[in-house]
Protein backbone atom coordinates (compact mmCIF):
# COMPACT_ATOMS: atom_id res chain seq x y z
CA UNK A 1 0.00 0.00 0.00
CA UNK A 2 1.30 3.47 -0.54
CA UNK A 3 -0.06 6.41 0.37
CA UNK A 4 0.67 10.35 -1.43
CA UNK A 5 -0.55 14.03 -0.92
CA UNK A 6 0.73 15.36 -4.49
CA UNK A 7 1.02 18.41 -5.74
CA UNK A 8 1.30 17.81 -9.50
CA UNK A 9 -1.39 15.55 -11.65
CA UNK A 10 -1.77 12.37 -11.07
CA UNK A 11 -0.77 9.79 -13.37
CA UNK A 12 -3.35 6.76 -13.30
CA UNK A 13 -1.97 4.61 -15.74
CA UNK A 14 0.97 4.66 -13.18
CA UNK A 15 -1.58 3.42 -10.14
CA UNK A 16 -3.18 1.25 -12.02
CA UNK A 17 0.73 -0.85 -12.85
CA UNK A 18 1.64 -0.03 -9.40
CA UNK A 19 -1.07 -2.66 -7.48
CA UNK A 20 -1.00 -4.69 -10.58
CA UNK A 21 0.76 -7.97 -9.90
CA UNK A 22 0.99 -11.68 -11.21
CA UNK A 23 -1.67 -12.81 -8.70
CA UNK A 24 -4.18 -10.13 -9.01
CA UNK A 25 -6.96 -10.63 -11.69
CA UNK A 26 -9.38 -7.72 -10.79
CA UNK A 27 -8.11 -3.93 -10.68
CA UNK A 28 -10.34 -1.00 -10.05
CA UNK A 29 -9.45 2.63 -10.24
CA UNK A 30 -11.12 5.28 -8.72
CA UNK A 31 -11.31 8.87 -9.93
CA UNK A 32 -12.60 12.18 -8.17
CA UNK A 33 -12.73 14.92 -10.43
CA UNK A 34 -13.71 18.46 -9.56
CA UNK A 35 -17.46 19.43 -10.74
CA UNK A 36 -18.38 22.19 -11.75
CA UNK A 37 -21.68 23.37 -9.36
CA UNK A 38 -22.10 22.07 -6.27
CA UNK A 39 -25.79 22.91 -4.92
CA UNK A 40 -26.58 24.54 -7.70
CA UNK A 41 -23.75 27.62 -7.77
CA UNK A 42 -21.39 27.59 -10.76
CA UNK A 43 -17.68 26.28 -9.45
CA UNK A 44 -14.64 27.32 -11.53
CA UNK A 45 -12.30 25.57 -9.05
CA UNK A 46 -11.19 24.30 -5.92
CA UNK A 47 -8.26 24.62 -3.13
CA UNK A 48 -7.17 21.39 -1.06
CA UNK A 49 -5.43 21.91 1.71
CA UNK A 50 -4.89 18.74 4.37
CA UNK A 51 -3.00 18.32 8.01
CA UNK A 52 -0.85 16.83 6.12
CA UNK A 53 0.74 13.79 8.62
CA UNK A 54 -2.46 12.75 9.77
CA UNK A 55 -3.92 12.58 6.49
CA UNK A 56 -1.37 10.33 5.68
CA UNK A 57 -1.63 8.35 8.76
CA UNK A 58 -4.89 8.38 8.85
CA UNK A 59 -5.22 7.24 4.65
CA UNK A 60 -2.76 4.36 5.82
CA UNK A 61 -5.25 2.99 8.70
CA UNK A 62 -8.07 3.27 6.60
CA UNK A 63 -5.45 0.80 3.97
CA UNK A 64 -5.11 -1.56 6.78
CA UNK A 65 -8.67 -1.92 7.45
CA UNK A 66 -9.38 -2.57 4.10
CA UNK A 67 -6.86 -5.16 3.83
CA UNK A 68 -7.94 -6.73 7.37
CA UNK A 69 -11.57 -6.68 5.76
CA UNK A 70 -11.00 -7.63 2.05
CA UNK A 71 -8.10 -9.37 1.62
CA UNK A 72 -5.49 -7.35 -0.25
CA UNK A 73 -3.48 -4.67 0.86
CA UNK A 74 -2.41 -4.00 -2.77
CA UNK A 75 -4.05 -0.21 -2.58
CA UNK A 76 -2.43 2.96 -3.70
CA UNK A 77 -3.79 6.74 -3.17
CA UNK A 78 -3.27 9.59 -4.21
CA UNK A 79 -4.73 13.02 -3.46
CA UNK A 80 -3.88 16.57 -4.66
CA UNK A 81 -3.56 19.41 -2.75
CA UNK A 82 -3.42 23.24 -4.29
CA UNK A 83 -5.85 25.10 -6.77
CA UNK A 84 -7.60 22.26 -9.26
CA UNK A 85 -9.59 23.53 -12.22
CA UNK A 86 -12.56 21.70 -13.27
CA UNK A 87 -12.33 18.20 -14.26
CA UNK A 88 -9.27 18.04 -13.06
CA UNK A 89 -8.56 14.97 -10.54
CA UNK A 90 -8.57 15.48 -7.11
CA UNK A 91 -8.06 12.03 -6.02
CA UNK A 92 -7.01 8.65 -7.39
CA UNK A 93 -7.54 5.06 -5.79
CA UNK A 94 -6.03 2.34 -7.01
CA UNK A 95 -6.68 -1.18 -5.81
CA UNK A 96 -5.92 -4.57 -7.37
CA UNK A 97 -6.89 -7.97 -6.19
CA UNK A 98 -6.86 -11.84 -6.92
CA UNK A 99 -10.95 -11.36 -7.79
CA UNK A 100 -13.73 -8.49 -8.52
CA UNK A 101 -15.80 -8.30 -5.68
CA UNK A 102 -12.87 -7.81 -3.08
CA UNK A 103 -11.13 -5.59 -5.86
CA UNK A 104 -14.89 -3.53 -5.78
CA UNK A 105 -15.74 -3.40 -2.10
CA UNK A 106 -12.08 -2.47 -1.12
CA UNK A 107 -12.74 0.33 -3.57
CA UNK A 108 -16.04 1.77 -1.96
CA UNK A 109 -15.00 1.47 1.51
CA UNK A 110 -11.72 3.38 1.04
CA UNK A 111 -12.78 6.23 -0.98
CA UNK A 112 -16.45 6.80 1.92
CA UNK A 113 -13.63 6.23 4.22
CA UNK A 114 -11.62 9.13 3.13
CA UNK A 115 -14.21 11.19 2.75
CA UNK A 116 -15.85 10.61 6.12
CA UNK A 117 -12.52 11.19 8.73
CA UNK A 118 -9.29 12.11 6.70
CA UNK A 119 -8.20 15.75 7.24
CA UNK A 120 -8.06 17.25 3.85
CA UNK A 121 -10.50 20.41 3.60
CA UNK A 122 -11.55 22.56 0.73
CA UNK A 123 -12.43 26.11 -0.73
CA UNK A 124 -14.43 26.32 -3.70
CA UNK A 125 -14.48 29.17 -6.00
CA UNK A 126 -17.59 30.60 -7.64
CA UNK A 127 -18.12 32.24 -11.02
CA UNK A 128 -19.10 35.06 -8.94
CA UNK A 129 -15.07 35.56 -7.72
CA UNK A 130 -16.09 34.56 -3.82
CA UNK A 131 -14.88 31.64 -2.36
CA UNK A 132 -16.06 28.90 0.63
CA UNK A 133 -14.77 26.19 2.87
CA UNK A 134 -17.27 23.43 1.95
CA UNK A 135 -17.63 19.91 3.61
CA UNK A 136 -18.57 15.89 2.61
CA UNK A 137 -21.75 16.76 4.41
CA UNK A 138 -22.89 19.17 1.82
CA UNK A 139 -23.46 22.89 1.82
CA UNK A 140 -20.81 25.63 2.47
CA UNK A 141 -19.34 25.31 6.16
CA UNK A 142 -20.80 28.76 7.01
CA UNK A 143 -24.14 28.54 6.21
CA UNK A 144 -24.41 25.30 7.96
CA UNK A 145 -22.77 26.63 11.42
CA UNK A 146 -25.16 29.68 11.36
CA UNK A 147 -28.11 26.97 10.69
CA UNK A 148 -26.96 25.56 13.65
CA UNK A 149 -27.00 28.21 15.15
CA UNK A 150 -30.16 29.70 13.70
CA UNK A 151 -32.25 27.59 15.91
CA UNK A 152 -33.87 24.33 16.37
CA UNK A 153 -36.96 24.99 15.85
CA UNK B 1 0.70 25.18 30.13
CA UNK B 2 0.86 26.65 27.33
CA UNK B 3 -0.38 24.82 24.24
CA UNK B 4 0.33 25.16 20.30
CA UNK B 5 -3.01 24.72 18.10
CA UNK B 6 -3.11 23.79 14.87
CA UNK B 7 -5.51 25.19 12.77
CA UNK B 8 -7.01 24.57 9.01
CA UNK B 9 -9.30 25.39 6.38
CA UNK B 10 -11.79 28.36 8.27
CA UNK B 11 -10.51 28.23 11.43
CA UNK B 12 -6.69 29.30 10.50
CA UNK B 13 -8.42 31.87 8.34
CA UNK B 14 -10.17 32.86 11.59
CA UNK B 15 -7.30 33.11 13.80
CA UNK B 16 -4.17 31.81 11.42
CA UNK B 17 -2.11 28.30 10.85
CA UNK B 18 -0.84 28.36 14.88
CA UNK B 19 -2.16 29.40 18.12
CA UNK B 20 -0.42 29.52 21.81
CA UNK B 21 -3.52 28.77 24.06
CA UNK B 22 -2.97 28.74 27.70
CA UNK B 23 -4.60 26.00 29.77
CA UNK B 24 -4.45 24.96 33.50
CA UNK B 25 -2.60 21.42 33.83
CA UNK B 26 -5.20 18.61 33.45
CA UNK B 27 -7.08 20.18 30.80
CA UNK B 28 -9.26 18.06 28.66
CA UNK B 29 -10.20 18.30 24.60
CA UNK B 30 -13.37 19.92 26.33
CA UNK B 31 -11.29 22.65 28.00
CA UNK B 32 -9.50 23.91 24.64
CA UNK B 33 -12.78 23.76 22.67
CA UNK B 34 -14.24 26.34 25.42
CA UNK B 35 -11.45 28.79 25.14
CA UNK B 36 -11.66 28.53 21.35
CA UNK B 37 -14.98 28.65 21.10
CA UNK B 38 -15.45 32.20 23.46
CA UNK B 39 -12.46 33.13 20.89
CA UNK B 40 -14.89 32.94 18.32
CA UNK B 41 -17.62 34.18 19.83
CA UNK B 42 -18.46 36.79 16.99
CA UNK B 43 -17.63 34.63 13.83
CA UNK B 44 -19.89 31.40 12.36
CA UNK B 45 -16.99 29.11 12.39
CA UNK B 46 -18.42 25.01 11.82
CA UNK B 47 -17.82 22.67 15.15
CA UNK B 48 -14.26 21.20 14.58
CA UNK B 49 -12.81 17.93 15.88
CA UNK B 50 -10.18 17.83 18.09
CA UNK B 51 -6.62 15.60 17.02
CA UNK B 52 -4.13 14.72 19.73
CA UNK B 53 -0.50 13.04 18.24
CA UNK B 54 -2.35 13.38 15.10
CA UNK B 55 -5.36 11.02 15.93
CA UNK B 56 -9.29 12.28 16.66
CA UNK B 57 -9.35 12.64 20.10
CA UNK B 58 -12.28 12.40 22.79
CA UNK B 59 -13.83 15.88 24.66
CA UNK B 60 -12.48 14.54 28.32
CA UNK B 61 -8.79 13.46 26.82
CA UNK B 62 -6.57 15.07 28.92
CA UNK B 63 -3.71 17.18 26.92
CA UNK B 64 -0.32 17.39 28.14
CA UNK B 65 2.24 19.53 27.50
CA UNK B 66 3.86 19.04 24.38
CA UNK B 67 1.00 16.87 22.78
CA UNK B 68 0.53 18.34 19.02
CA UNK B 69 -2.98 19.29 19.30
CA UNK B 70 -5.05 20.64 16.00
CA UNK B 71 -8.35 21.69 15.34
CA UNK B 72 -9.77 19.33 12.48
CA UNK B 73 -13.05 21.38 10.82
CA UNK B 74 -14.95 19.23 8.77
CA UNK B 75 -13.71 17.16 6.62
CA UNK B 76 -13.91 17.69 2.44
CA UNK B 77 -11.33 15.00 1.04
CA UNK B 78 -11.87 12.85 -2.06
Amino acid sequence: MRVALVTQPIDLAALVAEVVHPGTGATTLFVGTVRDQHEGRAVTGIDYEAYEPMAIRECETICAEAAERFGTDRIVIAHRLGTLGVTEASIAIAVAAPRRVAALDAQRYVIEAIKARVPIFKREHYVDGTRAWVDNRGGSVAAAASASVGGSA
Amino acid sequence: MTISVLLFASWADAFGARLAVELPPGARVADLLHELQGRAASRTLPAPMVAVNQRYATLDQVIQLGDEVAIVPPVAGG
